[in-house]
């Protein structure tokens, strides 16, 4: 597509797109040489200070901190996902009290901005910290965590329930016609098909979770970037704090790991795209929302069967932007 | 209900604070977006791999990592002394400008191939095709991302409440040191962030509405 937007060039384009080549290079080059100039000036890139990493006491704070901010995505995305099946199979129920109960509870925490989601949190567990049996930082721990399973929760049974209304009608009455119950029918027929389909989305919103991990800093909880900027503030090399350093690293972890997740999604999306059974797997969108990668994923789905609808896009309440 | 009346002006100034926050960073964001979009389209490679580093790191990246380069890198850069708001906006507004950036292109993607083609046969530059064909045409399909990027950075605008900007998470924080029931503050801040939001996508379905055009 993007070469429909301009023609093969021809002599004279060549000439003026070189030129334009040196331009933008030198452009984005100058950009670059004079943030590390502006940097350097303040000595953020002396050797000095980032010999700090090859301090003992450093390098142990930082892997405790990216310890700290896997074993908070670990049981969050667990988690989550537990919430997110219970919720969608909730919303999907025959029972109007459950479905609106639901509902609502889907709507609210993702209207809400997470961090405010996980500073209440933080405060009750704070406050009844004694009778919960909570000792040392468990209060931000599990406010974190709680706070992330219900919106990443939330969002991931809105995808789920795309998943579900995706699976082709006929399936569903199949399996009644069988005598199956409600139950036999969710967990044998719908949910394994849903998942299935919905795994991209599905990590592209784990990706969102382990990205947001890292709202444990405003809460005070020990994760990777807390560390780091604490770290970062008490450490004084030649009269300045390695901010620039510890950022870069941080940084660096930070997309490696979100990286190495998104591959894995991709992954998966090309190789249910090579099998020929079941519904089409969800191509894998940009986590902004839950909503949104499923719009994408009707453009993309080249999957086995193109007959079949595209998941629906649930319509979202307030607009519904899930967002990190 | 007490809450809300006995500070009322802490509430205003915070709601004032998030929209305007939001406000500014969406302007930035969306500006920013567009330019890195047509990178990412353009003829030129150094600057299409510009685009594609631009939005795999700032995607990639923890928001609340932005805000500790925007707070403690960007004053070293340019100039101490600069105000949290203008910081704040920066790290929001770069941040969404990465799936701004990615909305654009797919809209660009969307445009049937022949508007390009007849564009570039009636002899129209890179640039010509761009703004006056292509861009227009793709309006219409970013509309309904846009919107829900724009929801999203409206709730993530709360984290620049945690680096001393006065807005609505804010004021709960304000609220809480005073003492005051926290479920209440989270059920009348939740409120108005719904209000927020609710604004967004309705001004985006008025959009919508207004391009509508029979195809």
């Amino acid at each position: 597509m993007t070469s429909v937007l301009y023609d093969a060039p021809g002599p004279k384009a060549k000439v003026r797109n070189r030129v334009y080549t040196v331009v933008g290079a030198l452009a984005v080059v100058g950009l670059l040489v004079f943030v590390v100039l502006r940097l350097a000036a303040k000595g953020q890139f002396a050797p000095e200070m980032w010999n700090i990493f090859n301090n003992a006491g450093v390098r142990t704070n930082i892997r405790n901190g990216v310890l700290t901010t896997l074993q908070v995505f670990a049981v969050a995305a667990v988690l989550s996902l537990v919430l997110g099946v219970l919720l969608a199979v909730a919303r999907l129920s025959e029972h109007k009290p459950v479905r609106w109960l639901a509902t609502g509870f889907i709507e609210v925490f993702r209207a809400v901005p997470l961090l405010i989601t996980i500073y209440a949190l933080w405060v009750i567990l704070l406050s009844y910290k004694e009778e919960l049996g909570l000792t040392g930082d468990s209060p931000q721990f599990w406010a974190l965590v709680v706070g992330l399973t219900v919106y990443n929760g939330a969002v991931q049974a809105e995808v789920l329930r795309a998943g579900i209304n995706a699976v082709p009608r006929g399936q569903r009455e199949a399996a009644y016609a069988l005598g199956m119950s409600k139950t036999q029918v969710m967990t044998t027929v719908l949910m394994p098909q849903a998942i299935r389909a919905m795994l991209p989305t599905i990590i592209s919103q784990l990706v969102v979770t382990l990205k947001d991990t890292s709202l444990g800093y405003v809460i005070t909880f020990e994760e990777l970037l807390y560390t780091i900027q604490q770290m970062a503030s008490t450490i004084v090399v030649n009269d300045e704090n390695p901010y620039v350093p510890m950022i870069i690293v941080a940084g660096a972890i930070y997309v490696v790991m979100c990286l190495a997740l998104s591959a894995l999604a991709t992954w998966i999306e090309r190789r249910g795209r090579r099998s020929r059974t079941g519904i089409a797997v969800a191509g894998v969108a940009e986590p902004v929302t839950a909503s949104d990668a499923l719009e994408g994923a009707d453009g993309t789905l080249g999957g086995p069967v193109d007959t079949r609808r595209p998941p629906d896009i649930p319509p979202v309440g307030g607009g519904g932007g899930a967002g990190n | 209900m007490n809450v809300l009346l006995d500070y009322l002006p802490e509430f205003r100034n915070g709601f004032l604070g998030t929209v305007s926050l939001t406000a500014a960073s969406a302007a930035l964001a969306i500006l920013l977006g567009l330019l890195i979009a047509g990178f990412r389209v353009s003829p030129v490679p150094p600057l299409r791999a510009f685009g594609t580093a631009w939005v795999t790191l700032l995607r990639n990246t923890p928001l609340t990592l932005l805000f500790l380069v925007a707070f403690f890198v960007v004053p070293q850069v340019l100039f101490p002394g600069t105000s949290p708001f203008v910081l704040a906006t920066l790290a929001l507004g770069f941040y969404t400008s990465s799936f701004v950036c990615e909305a654009v292109r797919s809209g660009i993607n969307t445009v049937p191939l022949g508007q390009a083609e007849a564009a570039r046969s009636i002899g129209m530059t890179f640039i010509q095709t761009l703004r006056m064909i292509i861009l227009p045409q793709a309006t219409r399909t970013v509309l309904p991302p846009l919107s829900s990027i724009l929801i999203a950075l409206t709730k993530n605008s709360a984290i620049a409440g945690a680096f001393s900007n006065t807005e609505l998470f804010n004021v709960s924080k304000l609220l809480n040191d005073q003492g005051r029931p926290i479920g209440w503050i989270f059920l009348w801040i939740a409120l108005a962030y719904l209000i927020i939001t609710f604004a967004i996508s309705g001004i985006f379905r008025l959009l919508e509405r207004r391009l509508e055009v029979a195809r």
